[in-house]
């Protein structure tokens, strides 16, 4: 496909509601949005993106954005990254962040999980190899400590080994001192945050964005 | 488990009885003679002045005058804490009964007694309960809020807390004036304003009971937060109710204006209590800043400027108990951040125990109360009060729930309902609020009667009831968390996010202005409340900084270091396989290190000071730190004997690696209420290569044989991120850097909370 909407007609929509469980509504808004902050053009690029302002301050910014251009994110069995994405692209990590609708069956429940911790499995996981290694759960803990100055650097690393080691001791139990752990695999990622009741807290109300007061990413 | 094990069956009971007659049969002759002890006072002075004669030196005299009022009072405190002890000495009992019915029951019986002997029992007092008894409750439950489910569902808990609260004040007032309306009850004189002014008493769950009842069942954390908010926010509601219809009721008449300005009563006392507690939350957390000199006092401070916190605002008609939970809520953050791990411990304790003992002398003095007031029993009007104090409740949750979960992510769905409808407990607030009446109103003792059979009713029936019914629905219980490093991590992670993918969205909801509230917070706030650097670290260093300290206690207190497991997972098992080479010159500096590490260590333990002014800045945290340098030392030299096997060098290490002396297990202290078992904790297991020791090691037990002192600038040694053996020198000069945020950590969240719920 790739080709992505112009003026946004109505089939088109409503074929994008359909495969992604976002009401009209929703997705008129997020095209809106999508209209803004790729300047009515066709395609969003990262540069696009690193100009809002509201992710100054965010100190996984770089993440969040790769995020967005990360084809594993795309529901498409590929690995890489693309460098401009489309609106119905846009849509698609966005319905990462769908809410869980009220009575849904345990399995969907679960699909639901498993798609928003996959999410957060391929952002920590950044070559893509299908497990985080020390590295890669270093550097996460370092971006997320970022801008907390100098004592945050010296621990993040204490920190990430920590975690690190729990990960390894849930998952694997007891192991030779010869043994490697070589990384969380998403199968123990999903062990570990088996409490963590992320289906409820990762979400975005979508419903609320009210376009009138939609703020340009770009004015200053 | 009790102190004294048992021969035969039976014993303990026989023990409790025993206990329970002498301390009763102290207690009541003194009481009861107390009258008569007067007149022999007079008596004697009267026989002196007509006889003058001259007695004999008195070598033991009574004189229980003197003593009689705080002798009451410890009596009192000392059989209601005997009650406690004595019910958990009856398993059975107190898996079945709450703990709060006994205690009421146990009132009654006292109360029956003093008055079979007869005397006047005491009744609770208002002045008593609202100025010494509710605030300790209130400010042990404010204190360890849990801010982040408090703060995700506080519009729900708002809901129900003000609107609730007010569908069932009028929904009873109304009903049973019609009630009252009815020739046949008797009751035409009751007017509608007093019906709804008992309406209004009646209708506010009760903090104190919910508490009693809900620790026992373990609810999930949802409908455990909604009851519990809903009893603590109910209480502006309550108070501006309660003004309102005493005022009214004397007037007799109301008009719009006054129902206007009552709305306006209603902000001006939350709002206004809000803003007390805050401001003497603020000023207990600047103070905090600077008693780093003397820390014994600490926890005075947070005590005392609750307690004026709630003072304050009684005195200007604002509701007390939202004060004391903003003055906790406020200060907690920031008073934790600055004050030392035994202040920590002394502040939790204090408060646990004070509210312990506060909730136990309630419900006793409750039931005593019951046997001295005065009744006045009326059948229907009381069976009809009880019925619809349910009935009203259940509708009004239902009702409203119906228009929450429009607005909630997360539903809430039918059980939960069920829970939080038959949660709804009254309490002492009734009673005392009742009993605050005056007596010109004509109905109160029906009134009081009414209420104490509702809060019977609610105590006994609800509350023993509750407990099989959450287990016959399976409502979901709390998770029994257990802090996860990864799940705080990918809790910070996820508030980036989503506050990310919002602003992505253009859309400013509720994490971008949390997120703008903390930035305000850490550039602001915290820069004039915390002492010292403390205030730059984030959450999650503060989190893992508080998990090695449990980790370092539960090592010490084990009495071990982590002993040789062979198959557990340790550091070298997720490190990245090539360690590199290290010269042998490496490794003697490496050695001479350590070796310097340890005379350091040996050379700082010196003064001991027993001034009472300064405490040992926690032995604890000197052990804790102890048990941290060896643990890094061992994890050092085992880095570095494993490479020297691997070398086939085989180098003598220094330091001994023998299990710790008595003289450290000997230091006993407390650890939190959580504690983890040893195998639930990500624990860095050693091996234990056994080298031989040189003659001139340095070896740890000449530490330990030195009782644990004040070690002030030991935490220049403590260790540093845990670095490969190759950059163990970069790992000294960490050391010294990372002492400065170490010295004195004061540990900053509890998670029970936590954000997250964590201990306590």
């Amino acid at each position: 496909m790739g080709a992505s909407q112009s003026a946004g007609t109505e089939h088109e929509f409503q074929d994008l509601a359909d495969r992604t469980g976002f009401s009209l509504e929703q997705i008129g808004n997020i095209n809106k949005r999508f209209r803004q902050l790729s300047n009515n053009e066709e395609t969003l690029s990262r540069e696009d993106l690193a100009s809002i302002p509201a992710l100054d301050n965010n100190p996984i910014r770089a993440q969040i954005i790769n995020a967005f251009f990360d084809k594993r994110n795309l529901h498409q069995n590929e690995t890489g990254t693309v460098q401009e994405i489309g609106f119905e692209e846009f849509l698609m990590v966005m319905t990462h962040f769908r809410p869980a609708a009220m009575g849904i069956t345990e399995e969907e429940r679960e699909n639901l999980r498993r798609d928003k911790l996959r999410f957060l499995f391929n952002m920590h996981d950044t070559d893509s190899d299908g497990t985080i290694n020390l590295e890669e759960y270093r550097r996460v803990v370092e971006e997320l400590l970022s801008k907390a100055g100098t004592i945050g650097q010296e621990t993040a690393k204490a920190i990430a080994d920590a975690a690190m080691l729990e990960v390894a001791s849930t998952t694997r139990g007891k192991m030779e001192p010869d043994e490697f752990y070589e990384g969380i695999t998403f199968e123990n990622f999903l062990q570990i945050l088996n409490t963590f009741d992320i289906e409820t807290r990762m979400h975005v109300r979508f419903l609320h964005m009210d376009t009138a007061t939609l703020r340009c990413g770009k004015s200053k | 488990m009790p102190a004294f094990s048992c021969a035969f069956p039976g014993c303990r009971r026989d023990l409790l009885v025993i206990v329970l007659v002498v301390f009763v049969g102290i207690g009541l002759p003194i009481e009861a003679s107390a009258p008569a002890y007067q007149s022999h006072g007079t008596e004697g002075s009267h026989l002196t002045n007509i006889t003058n004669t001259k007695k004999a030196f008195p070598v033991l005299a009574v004189n229980y005058e003197h003593v009689r009022k705080p002798f009451e009072i410890a009596l009192w405190i000392l059989l209601a804490l005997l009650m406690k002890l004595g019910f958990h000495l009856i398993p059975r009992l107190s898996a079945v009964v709450p703990e709060s019915c006994l205690l009421i029951v146990v009132g009654l019986l006292v109360g029956g007694l003093i008055k079979v002997i007869g005397e006047e029992p005491p009744v609770l007092d208002s002045q008593l309960f609202f100025l010494c008894l509710l605030p300790p409750i209130i400010l042990d439950a404010g204190y360890f809020l849990p801010i982040r489910p408090f703060t995700e569902n506080v519009g729900t808990i708002l809901v129900f807390a003000v609107i609730g609260t007010l569908w069932n004040a009028f929904f009873m007032g109304g009903l049973l004036y019609a009630l009252c309306q009815i020739e046949s009850v008797g009751l035409s004189g009751v007017d509608l304003l007093a019906c709804l002014l008992f309406g209004s008493i009646v209708s506010a769950v009760d903090p104190v009971a919910v508490l009693a009842v809900f620790e026992e069942i373990h609810i999930n954390e949802l409908v455990h937060i909604l009851v519990f908010g809903e009893s603590l926010l109910n209480d502006a509601v309550t108070v501006v109710l309660y003004n309102l219809f005493e005022e009214f009721s004397k007037v007799g008449t109301v008009t719009v204006l006054d129902v206007f300005l009552g709305v306006v009563c209603f902000f001006v006392v939350s709002l206004g209590g809000v803003l007390v507690g805050a401001i003497y939350g603020f000023l207990a957390a600047f103070t905090s800043r600077f008693t780093s000199h003397t820390r014994v006092i600490e926890p005075l401070f947070v005590f005392l400027y609750s307690y004026m916190a709630y003072l304050s605002s009684e005195m200007f008609h604002l509701s007390g108990i939202m004060a004391l939970i903003a003055c906790g809520v406020v200060m907690r953050p920031y008073v934790e951040a600055n004050i030392s791990h035994k202040s920590y411990t002394t502040i939790k304790y204090f408060l646990k125990m004070w509210s312990s003992v506060s909730e136990t002398l309630i419900f006793i003095f409750l039931g005593v109360s019951t046997v001295a007031g005065p009744h006045a029993w009326n059948w229907t009007f009381v069976i009809t009060t009880v019925i619809l104090c349910l009935v009203s409740r259940v509708l009004g949750v239902i009702g409203l729930t119906f228009i929450i979960n429009k607005f909630r992510i997360v539903k809430l769905t039918k059980k939960d309902q069920f829970i939080v409808a038959y949660g709804g407990l009254r309490g002492a607030i009734a009673f005392s609020l009742g009993y605050l009446l005056s007596n010109s109103h004509q109905m109160r003792n029906l009134f009081l009667t009414a209420i104490i059979t509702v809060i019977f009713f609610t105590v006994f029936v609800q509350g023993m009831t509750i407990r099989p019914l959450v287990e016959l629905l399976a409502v979901k219980k709390k998770k029994e968390s257990k802090p996860s490093i990864n799940e705080e991590i990918h809790t910070e992670f996820l508030d980036h996010l989503l506050t990310g993918v919002e602003g992505v969205c253009g859309h400013y909801g509720h994490y971008h202005w949390k997120e703008k509230l903390n930035r305000f917070n850490k550039t602001y706030v915290k820069r004039w409340l915390i002492a010292g650097e403390n205030f730059k670290e984030p959450e999650l260093i503060a989190f893992y900084r508080k998990m090695e300290l449990k980790q370092a206690i539960m090592m010490v207190e084990s009495g071990q270091l982590p002993s040789v497991l062979p198959s557990t997972i340790s550091m070298q098992n997720i490190q990245p396989r090539a360690i590199p080479r290290v010269s042998k010159k490496r490794e003697e500096e490496i050695r001479r290190i350590l070796r310097a590490n340890l005379q350091n260590n040996k050379q700082k333990m010196r003064s001991r000071s027993y001034s009472r002014h300064t405490l040992f800045d926690a032995d604890e945290e000197d052990n804790v730190s102890e048990v941290r340098l060896r643990k890094t030392k061992m994890e050092m030299e085992r880095r570095v004997s494993v490479m020297e096997r691997r070398m086939s060098h085989y180098l003598t290490v220094p330091a001994n690696r023998e299990s710790p002396r008595p003289g450290v297990r000997r230091v006993r202290f407390e650890s939190d209420n959580q504690v983890f078992s040893a195998d639930s904790f990500p624990t860095v297991h050693f091996e234990q290569p056994s080298p031989p020791s040189t003659p001139d090691a340095v070896s740890l037990e000449e530490e330990e044989e030195e009782e644990v002192p004040k070690r002030p600038s030991l935490k220049a040694d403590i260790e540093g991120p845990r670095g490969n053996a190759s950059d163990n020198h970069q790992g000294e000069l960490d050391y010294q850097r990372l002492a400065r945020c170490l010295s004195d950590p004061g540990p900053n969240k509890d998670k029970e909370d936590d954000d997250p719920f964590m201990s306590c």
